[in-house]
């Protein structure tokens, strides 16, 4: 049975057909990762399936349930949550702050008990800081807590997005590059939290340019090249297919191989 | 139904005003992406020197292209002042400077001259010419021949000669545009320089119908984003349809309605034209990128 | 890291000490007046905090919401016989009311058209109150009733001069403002507020239904104005078409903006020093707009945040 199940999505920008027909599916604490070179669409795939743009076609269904077109906000609260590629941080929080923002469907309220400051609201924010501790100590931030998020590294605010959107308590989440611009051992450290995360039961979308850990964590893989669905298969299969190859001709062909050998 | 040619041929001249200030607003956001909340000061500026040159005993015409020339240097004194030094600021600074940038004008005017309502001779004398049952005044066909002159001129500007096309390259794409070797930075001296000669020009041309006060320029500003918005922000053919549309709504609201009120037709229309086209009648549909 | 002492507390304290203090030093009733104008232009400010500090978005129109409070108390109490009092709660009902209608479609809007959105907005109220004369007495404004309050406190044995009492509502009513805007801040309702000013697309997809609060901060602000609107209305017992105007909204941002629309506390240094500056410099009347507009530029352009944190940042720098 899978949970998230994408058919025949697609999207157009001006008469220009960015993402066509792509399907695949994912079951609950698999890792599916989307692959292509630059400008296959995946980001725009992501920004389908999170609600961010409207599909012109497909759909996208959600434990049995038609999503497409329906709002992030109503997204999150069946259960997908995502990050960003170009970093989506609140900037002028603490990290903190932007980790209890994550848990807003689990401690929001009446807004009068929020102005009056009445126990039930501040009793919300406690247990909310308390998870985001948690979840910052998970993470590796647990000592930045009172730093402003604007002050913190890349690689940092990479972590501080996964733990935001962890704070959901989602079934599926969509990750888009949270590798890009770590170290080896920041990427090992993500690699690690994204299996910990899968293997509680979260199904988990990624796209990641760093195939060395595409190739380890994925139990399956959807490769995009023109907007297109060209493959999908077992990593294994994927890095010995023919067309993948060819669409990553140039460099990162090596490296789909180097991680295959 | 020679009432309702009356209330057409006002409502065109007064279109044809809004027509100018919003071509302001739409050569300043193409070049620089700021909607110059201080357009309508520019059209105030342009009347209120030139009721004042032409009171000091200059010949109108000379007073006309001081003011002109006057409001133009006050366009380019805002860019390098206050527009320049903020590039890159959020949108609501940025509303914030253009905002107490019209402010400012206006307090600086009303020190300078004063706050009384003020005109100065129509250029074809003030006799009615009649059309059809209606009448119009000849300052009405300067103001509406104006507005179509400075379109045809701007045209012919923006696709004939090099420097036009310099600056539509800037609003296509600033940074490819640096690439290529265009001074990005002269380009947005240069609009705002046209911008508020524009709308000076416009100030010049309506003060005989409508006078002059310091205080006129707010109104104009919002009309002007008004009509831009109808036509598509941007668009330069969108500002010309868009002016004459809001003039000739306004004038019809003023006529039928109530004239105490017209001048909410402006926001209405704001309005209606956000939820019905966001994208104007002739601007492009953008999607944000995340 | 340093435990702070929270940023809630030191704000209350400090203005509540100021309130109190002052009248020591400044013991005339010019100076109680000044301090109640400070004071009624301080929750108006606390209020556009909300909207424009919290969650980012801009009202050039937020003078109309002073306006509907302001006529509130000087027409229900002739025309629906009400109290005073409750017509400043009607007034603050119905600018929510209206803050409601109008926000739902205008804070669809971003940038420059909700700018524009608003001032329209803002004008239409003041071109009714101006326009409909047979009702508001037009551009030359109508009378208030008295509150009677104080008169209520005289028999219980407080007895307040009329500039007194005001001092000591508005200061009253400032803080529990204050103490209100201060909660939201570190609330669930705060915090998503902050976080849709921060990345909407990333606000939406933590579940934070971005319309639903940034109408709500239209609403509660709108709310703060129209408060502050009776209270000037009530204090001055006249009332014009002016207090709703343009350059009232453009005050209000003004003085947001200089101290800090981020914080509360910028937000009433800022008004305070906006109220402060016509009666100090007495020129300042002829040059308002002037020195209005030119404060407006240059805060945008050299310090963005605002006078408090531009302060702020140039103490921690020293002390490091």
């Amino acid at each position: 049975m899978s949970l998230l199940q994408i058919e025949g999505l697609g999207i157009d920008f001006g008469g220009l057909r960015a993402v066509n027909d792509v399907g695949f599916s994912l079951k609950p604490g698999e890792i599916v990762s989307v692959i292509g070179p630059n400008g296959a669409g995946k980001t725009t795939l992501f920004n389908m399936i999170s609600g961010i743009y409207a599909p012109s076609r497909g759909r996208v269904v959600l434990d049995g349930e038609d999503v497409t077109r329906l709002p992030p906000h109503l997204l999150a609260r069946r259960g997908l949550s995502r990050t960003f590629q170009n970093l989506q941080i609140f900037q002028s929080m603490t990290v903190l702050e932007n980790a209890v923002a994550g848990h807003h469907l689990h401690d929001r309220g009446s807004v009068f008990a929020d102005l009056l400051a009445l126990p039930a609201s501040r009793r919300r924010t406690r247990a909310s800081e308390a998870s985001a501790r948690a979840l910052l100590d998970r993470v590796g931030l647990g000592r930045a807590c009172q730093q402003e998020a604007g002050s913190l590294s890349y690689g940092a605010l990479k972590r501080l997005e996964i733990a935001r959107a962890l704070a959901l308590k989602p079934r599926v989440l969509l990750l888009d590059e949270p590798a890009a611009g770590c170290n080896a051992v920041e990427t090992e450290e993500i690699d690690h939290l994204i299996a910990q995360v899968a293997d509680e039961g979260v199904s988990i979308l990624l796209v990641e340019h760093d195939m060395k850990m595409v190739m380890r964590i994925s139990n399956h893989i959807v490769v995009l090249d023109h907007g297109e669905k060209i493959a999908e298969g077992e990593p294994a299969a994927i890095s010995r297919n023919a067309r993948v190859i060819e669409a990553y001709l140039g460099a990162q062909a090596t490296e789909v191989q180097n991680a295959d050998g | 139904m020679p009432e309702f040619l009356q209330f057409l041929l006002s409502g065109i001249t007064v279109g044809a005003v809004y027509a100018l200030v919003a071509l302001g607003f739409t050569i300043i956001y193409n070049a620089s992406g700021v909607v110059n909340f201080a357009q309508g000061e520019f059209v105030m500026l342009g009347g209120m020197i030139t009721v004042f040159t032409y009171a000091a005993g200059l010949p109108l015409p000379l007073a006309a292209l001081i003011a002109i020339l006057a409001t133009a240097a006050i366009g380019v004194a805002l860019n390098t002042l206050a527009i320049a030094p903020a590039r890159g600021a959020p949108v609501v600074s940025l509303i914030i400077i253009t905002i107490g940038a019209s402010i400012l004008i206006r307090g600086a005017t009303q020190l300078v001259f004063d706050k009384q309502l003020h005109r100065f001779p129509a250029f074809s004398g003030d006799t009615p010419i009649a059309i059809g049952g209606a009448t119009i005044l000849p300052q009405s066909l300067w103001v509406i021949s104006g507005a179509f002159a400075i379109f045809l001129l701007l045209w012919l500007f923006f696709t004939r000669t090099l420097i036009g096309r310099a600056v539509l390259a800037t609003a296509n794409n600033r940074v490819a545009a640096q690439l290529v070797g265009i001074n990005t930075n002269f380009v947005m001296t240069l609009s705002f320089a046209m911008s508020a000669a524009i709308g000076a020009l416009a100030g010049v041309l309506v003060t005989p119908i409508t006078l002059t006060s310091y205080n006129i320029g707010l109104a104009f500003a919002l009309k002007g984003f008004a009509a831009a918005m109808i036509g598509g922000m941007g668009n330069p053919k969108g500002a010309l349809v868009g002016g004459l549309l809001l003039g000739i709504l306004e004038a019809m609201t003023a006529g039928y309605i109530s004239s105490q009120y017209k001048d909410a037709t402006a926001f209405i229309v704001i309005l209606v034209v956000l939820f019905a086209m966001p994208q104007g009648l002739f601007g492009s549909k953008s999607t944000d990128r995340v | 890291m340093i435990m702070r002492p929270s940023n809630k507390v030191v704000t209350l304290v400090i203005l509540a000490a100021i309130i109190l203090i002052a009248p020591i030093f400044f013991p005339s009733s010019y100076y109680f007046r000044v301090g109640s104008l400070i004071f009624v232009n301080g929750l108006a400010v606390t209020g556009l905090v909300i909207l424009l500090g919290y969650a980012g978005q801009i009202s050039l129109g937020h003078a109309g919401f002073v306006g509907i409070g302001a006529y509130a108390c000087a027409l229900a109490p002739v025309h629906l016989g009400l109290h005073p009092a409750l017509a400043a709660i009607l007034g603050a009902f119905l600018s929510a009311v209206i803050a409601f209608l109008v926000g739902r479609p205008i804070l669809r809007l971003k940038g420059y058209y909700l700018a524009v959105a608003s001032l329209g907005f803002g004008i239409l109220v003041s071109m009714v109150l101006s326009n409909e004369a047979q009702l508001t007495g037009g551009p030359d404004g109508m009378p208030v009733p008295e509150l009677g309050l104080r008169a209520g406190l005289k028999t219980i044995g407080i007895d307040l001069s009329n500039t007194e009492f005001w001092y000591a509502l508005s200061g009253l009513v400032l803080v529990v403002g204050a103490w209100l805007a201060l909660n939201l801040y570190d609330s669930s309702t705060g915090r998503a507020l902050r976080a849709l000013h921060g990345s909407e697309v990333a606000a939406r997809t933590v579940g934070i239904d971005v319309a639903h609060y940034k109408l709500q901060a239209f609403i509660i602000s709108a709310v703060y104005a129209s408060v502050s609107g009776s209270l000037l209305a009530l204090q001055n017992k006249f009332v014009t078409p002016d207090i709703a105007g343009f350059l009232h909204s453009i005050e209000m941002v003004t003085m947001a903006v200089l101290g800090g629309a981020g914080s509360v506390f910028g937000a009433i240094l800022g008004g305070a020093i906006l109220t402060t500056l016509p009666q100090v410099l007495t020129v300042f009347q002829e040059y308002e707009q002037l020195m209005l507009g030119l404060i407006m530029m240059l805060v945008m352009i050299f310090m963005r945040e605002g006078l408090l944190p531009a302060i702020a940042r140039r103490l921690r720098g020293r002390g490091e």
